[in-house]
């Protein structure tokens, strides 16, 4: 006779906390009339801030623990992942109330998909089996697709959620496909028992079927993290999707995406880091180098941004192919630091009214506004130094670390590589400095050129607190340093 | 004659590959990606079923009760986010002048 135990609940409430909630926001807003829109934000926000509140205090350094018969897993690596996750949404969903409103996409679902989407995120990086790990990829990538298409009556955005639609339905497949062969090749889904059993096959030969499986997982989570060579669907995506739905796709869904890649390379993978590391090394390559050359020619603003986040990505594979404790202590330093430099700039353009109704767009918008705002274009500025890599700001730190990793596992040329791109990508950073302070004014201004949008006071916080963190990194490194630490030492390497 | 495990297997890889073709080859109809993706998903549960049953292990066709699930909110979403673009557009060929470029 069989045996049931019930699931340890109390281990999850941030999770419980976050569905409920959004079905709370869904049930009020189709039942009770006139739930306004930033009211179903804040609800959103205080959710969230409850389950970080909730996770921080629960967890305790070192310790990991694993619910749901062996399903769901926590240690110093995963929390971390969903603190950045958790941060990241609140920063997004936060500022972009202003801009939302000015587009009148105004209505309460917005608050309800972001929760299920960090929700989805939550529980990708926890999973320990690839059951629940799909699931959650779904959860946040269907919540994704439908908040990428909210603005219904706009061509450009519609084309652009289809995209999203199909290239990520796409790669759910691959991810399907790939896990069927690793289930075939080790009659598990679970995490452990799948590394367990890879581990002692190791010592004869291993299937073929066990490596196609693993390509097509990697080409899976590849196109997740938009690096090349499945970034298609990056630069059409960031364009045509409103500006703050943009940042959330662009931002955290990335930070989740990375983990899980993280994880499943050196966690259930570690055996096969011979075979997978010659792939990392090429993916990382190639989007550094495609993110650098093809963002030069571009004048939109989002294009720029998302060729941009192609060449970082890049670097944080760079960090995932070292594959030692130093490369898993970059890559969460790297990310960190992307996540809020990504959100930092978005905060920057999400502030401004731009000539269209979409609001920024051109880089002719940001003409000269330095004269009209000095505080908003020294900020902005601050974020594309960092983002180029110019000391002493943070985003110097991330690249550095991520460099130190790759020379210590060998990769020399792939340092190389990371050293020379940055350099021609820091060409397009400047560019933008340089359309702020040294361009005049357009002759003929439009009348909403360099004007601000009533901001409220949540935007303001998002970006000072970006802005100093990314500033002060140097001074502070510790911290971040620390618990990235305790990331890479949770992992069996 | 004895159906084996590569029969199966056999079956599913062609009806993968047909799929992906779908997607990537077609000229016509954005209908016919969302079913191409259809059979990339079945083609999966396949898998996942013939493994279950060589194995003698469950997990395997519970994992393709998920598939199948995650697969119908899937299609929900696509053909919604069609019809929205079909809305804006007029039309829902695969050839039409793409907006964004570069």
């Amino acid at each position: 006779m069989a045996e049931f135990y019930m699931p340890d609940f109390s281990l999850i409430p941030p999770e419980v906390l976050l569905a409920l909630s959004a079905l709370f926001i869904l049930m009020e807003g189709s039942f009770v009339k006139k739930m306004s829109f930033r009211r179903s934000v804040h609800y959103g926000l205080v959710a969230l801030g409850l389950a970080l509140f909730y996770l921080i205090f629960q967890n305790e350094a070192g310790q990991s623990w694993v619910t749901f018969e062996g399903q769901i897993k926590q240690d110093d690596f995963i929390f971390f992942a969903k603190v950045l996750i958790l941060l990241g949404s609140i920063g997004t969903l936060a500022m972009s109330v202003p801009s939302m409103m000015k587009e009148n996409l105004t209505s309460f679902e917005y608050t309800p998909l972001v929760l299920l989407a960090t929700l989805g995120m939550l529980l990708m990086v926890e999973a320990n089996d690839f059951i629940i790990l799909f699931v959650g990829m779904e959860m946040q990538g269907l919540s994704l697709y439908v908040l990428a298409a909210l603005h219904r009556d706009h061509p450009r955005v519609s084309e652009a959620a289809l995209k999203y639609f199909i290239l990520g339905a796409f790669a759910t497949g691959l991810f399907l496909y790939g896990i069927s062969l690793m289930y075939g090749f080790t009659g598990a889904t679970n995490f452990d028992i799948v590394a367990s059993v890879i581990r002692a096959e190791s010592v004869n030969d291993l299937s073929l079927s066990l490596f196609v499986g693993l390509i097509f997982i990697m080409a899976a989570l590849a196109f997740k993290v938009s690096a090349v060579p499945f970034h298609m669907w990056t630069p059409d995506v960031y364009q045509g999707c409103p500006t703050p739905i943009t940042a959330f796709i662009g931002g955290v869904p990335k930070v989740a995406a990375m983990v899980v890649f993280l994880r499943l390379m050196v966690s259930p993978f570690l055996v096969l880091y011979g075979e997978w590391q010659s792939l990392v090394v090429f993916i990382s390559a190639a989007s550094m180098i495609v993110g650098a050359f093809a963002a030069l020619g571009q004048t939109d603003l989002k294009r720029l941004l998302a060729y941009s986040a192609i060449g970082q990505m890049g670097y944080v594979l760079m960090g995932i192919a070292s594959g030692n404790d130093e490369g898993i202590q970059s890559v969460f330093v790297y990310l960190t630091i992307y996540l809020v430099m990504f959100i930092g700039t978005f905060a920057c353009l999400l502030s401004l009214k731009g000539k269209t109704p979409e609001g920024v767009q051109e880089m002719e918008d940001l003409r000269g506004i330095s004269l009209l705002h000095p505080r908003l274009s020294f900020v902005l500025a601050v974020f594309m130094f960092s983002m180029a890599g110019i000391p002493p700001l943070a985003g110097f730190f991330a690249k550095l670390y991520v460099f130190k990793a790759a020379i210590s596992a060998g990769l020399f040329y792939l340092a190389i590589i990371g050293g020379l791109t940055s350099v021609v990508a820091s060409y397009y950073y400047l560019k933008i400095v340089k359309v702020m302070y040294f361009d005049a004014l357009p002759a003929v201004p439009s009348a909403s050129h360099g004007q601000l949008l009533v901001l409220s006071s949540e935007i303001m916080v998002v970006l000072n607190v970006c802005a100093a963190i990314i500033l002060i990194f140097f001074l502070f490194p510790n911290g971040v340093l620390e618990l990235a630490q305790r990331a890479a030492l949770a992992l069996p390497i | 004659m004895i159906i084996s495990l590569d029969h199966y297997l056999i079956v599913a890889a062609l009806l993968f590959a047909i799929g992906s073709i779908g997607i990537f080859l077609n000229r016509r109809n954005v209908i016919v990606i969302l079913m191409s993706i259809e059979l990339i998903l079945l083609a999966v549960n396949i898998n996942f079923v013939a493994f279950s049953q060589y194995l003698g292990d469950l997990v395997g066709q519970v994992f393709s009760l998920f598939v199948l699930t995650v697969a119908a909110a899937e299609a929900a979403i696509g053909l919604a986010i069609l019809v929205v673009y079909f809305r804006n557009r007029g039309a829902i060929s695969v050839g039409e002048a793409p907006l964004m470029k570069g």
